[in-house]
């Protein structure tokens, strides 16, 4: 559809957001933004800009809704099955030799990869040994990871991926059929600790031997995830793994001196 | 004035039945001075190096697989990657965004025509062709109404002539090839770019 804000007025709206409600979304890629915001715009049938700039300032529900829309949450359970398979026969067995993993998903949307990494973790028991800190940006994506209730209709493909990521156990035993959604063992969740988180203003809150942010800097420009990657080298351990999507590079960042990638996969080794 | 002097980029969009035309045009376009290609093709996630590799086979350009921020340059043809939709940026860098399909389609074509548009506006030329889908003719209507330059491949001698007369049916684009001849298409892209 036809965009109908203009680059200037998405300038403006960027800034009322970050000065009334600090969401900082001014260094997030231009085109995609631009997008999502005029897609809202069409659909809630906001009648002008200027109507949309006082809902934005006065309508804490609407805000809501708008930072959710323009930020894309759309995720899969064991998404890239080769790179799980990694995680599953190499990464995860070297962290298995430490006492205590803790493993960040930042930017984990509605859970999925958090309860594909749980599944792993038990596969190799590991997983009482485990602590997972999934954050999002977006409330309620947590909310819904908390509940692991993912729509049946997918299970198809995830156990597709789980077993194409190596995975060799019956799929349908991690959930039951809860209407037209999968509800997930509760015992996945015991380890999992959510919380809301940042990227762009927060700091570093711990130190972890895995970092999962797949996904996410591809909507940042480049001096942002140039930010969020020394975040990130805060926030690991010497020798603690790093993953992206399979579309995100560590190679060109400042950082990329002091990590190792893993033969061809967007897994990047702490080395110093 | 000549609508077309001043070409910065061209977007060629394809579903099933495009893929010959597109081995056909970049192996025939100028491989010198031609301004940067993109790419988006509808296909399987899985079959993605295999497509990169087909098509470097055929041309003397340089084939890259389209990665984030990567900037357009001149002589380089960009294959949207499988999976993810490719966004063209004003700085004339491109984006990757891992958004809702778009007609049921991710690449879209219609997400890569429209910010072409956006970032390119009457520098900008985009092309459909063959296939099954809606996607691409709603972007190709935005690259017109923006006076970029729209070609669509002629449904008549198109394999599935679905996607290209969907266009027709929304406006009048400026070109419709006949592809009967295979160097067609890639004749009216070297004709339009030249200095
Ligand atoms: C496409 S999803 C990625 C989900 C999952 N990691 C994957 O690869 O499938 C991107 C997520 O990043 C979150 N996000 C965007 N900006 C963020 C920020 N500044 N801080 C934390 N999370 C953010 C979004 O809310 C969304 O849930």
């Amino acid at each position: 559809m036809e965009y109908k804000i203009s680059d200037e007025d998405i300038e403006v709206i960027l800034n009322d957001i970050f000065e009334q409600h600090g969401y900082d979304f001014t260094d997030y890629s231009k085109a995609s933004i631009k997008r999502r915001i005029n897609w809202v715009y069409a659909v809630d049938k906001i009648p002008s800009f200027a109507e949309l700039r006082y809902k934005l300032k006065h309508d804490t529900g609407y805000l809501k809704r708008f930072v959710e829309e323009i930020t894309v949450n759309v995720t899969e359970m064991f998404r890239d099955p080769s790179f799980y398979q990694v995680l599953r026969k190499d990464v995860l067995p070297t962290l298995g030799t430490y006492p205590l993993i803790r493993i960040w998903h930042a930017g984990c949307s509605t859970g999925e990869e958090v309860y594909s990494m749980a599944i792993l973790l038990k596969e190799l028991n590991l997983y009482h040994k485990s602590l997972l800190y999934a954050t999002d940006i977006n409330p309620s994506v947590l909310e819904r990871a908390r509940k692991g209730l993912f729509p049946l209709a997918q299970m198809k493909q995830y156990s597709e991926n789980y077993i194409l990521s190596g995975g060799n156990r019956e799929f349908s035993h991690y959930y039951s059929a809860n209407y037209s959604m999968a509800k997930f063992d509760e015992t996945l969740k015991e380890k999992m600790i959510f919380s809301t988180h940042n990227l762009v203003s927060d700091g570093s809150f711990n130190e972890f031997q895995l970092i999962m942010c797949r996904n996410v800097l591809i909507y940042f420009d480049t001096d942002l995830q140039a930010r969020v990657f020394s975040l990130f080298d805060g926030s690991l351990e010497k020798l603690g793994y790093l993953a992206l999507g399979s579309k995100e590079t560590l190679n060109f960042s400042t950082i990329a001196s002091k990590y190792k990638q893993l033969n061809k996969q967007k897994i990047w080794r702490k080395l110093l | 004035m000549e609508k077309t002097a001043l070409i910065g980029l061209v977007v060629i969009g394809g579903s099933a039945g495009s893929l010959d035309i597109i081995l056909n045009t970049v192996s025939f376009l100028r491989s010198k001075n031609c301004p940067p290609v993109i790419i988006v093709i509808h296909r399987k996630n899985s079959d993605d190096s295999s497509l990169a590799d087909l098509l470097a086979g055929r041309t003397q350009l340089k084939l890259k697989e389209a990665g984030e921020k990567d900037r357009l340059k001149p002589d380089s043809v960009y294959l949207a990657p499988a999976d993810y939709h490719l966004l063209v940026e004003k700085d004339h860098t491109l984006s990757l965004d891992f958004s809702e399909k778009v007609n049921y389609s991710r690449p879209s074509i219609d997400v890569t025509f429209q910010t072409a548009a956006e970032a390119f506006g009457e520098k900008c030329f985009c092309i459909l062709l063959s296939g099954a889908s809606a996607d691409g003719a709603e972007g190709l209507q935005l690259v017109n109404k923006m006076k970029g330059i729209t070609a669509v491949q002629d449904p008549s001698n198109a394999e599935v002539a679905f996607m290209p007369q969907q266009a027709i049916d929304r406006f009048q684009p400026d070109y419709i090839v006949d592809t009967t001849d295979p160097k067609a298409l890639a004749n009216l892209i070297n004709s339009l770019t030249a200095k």
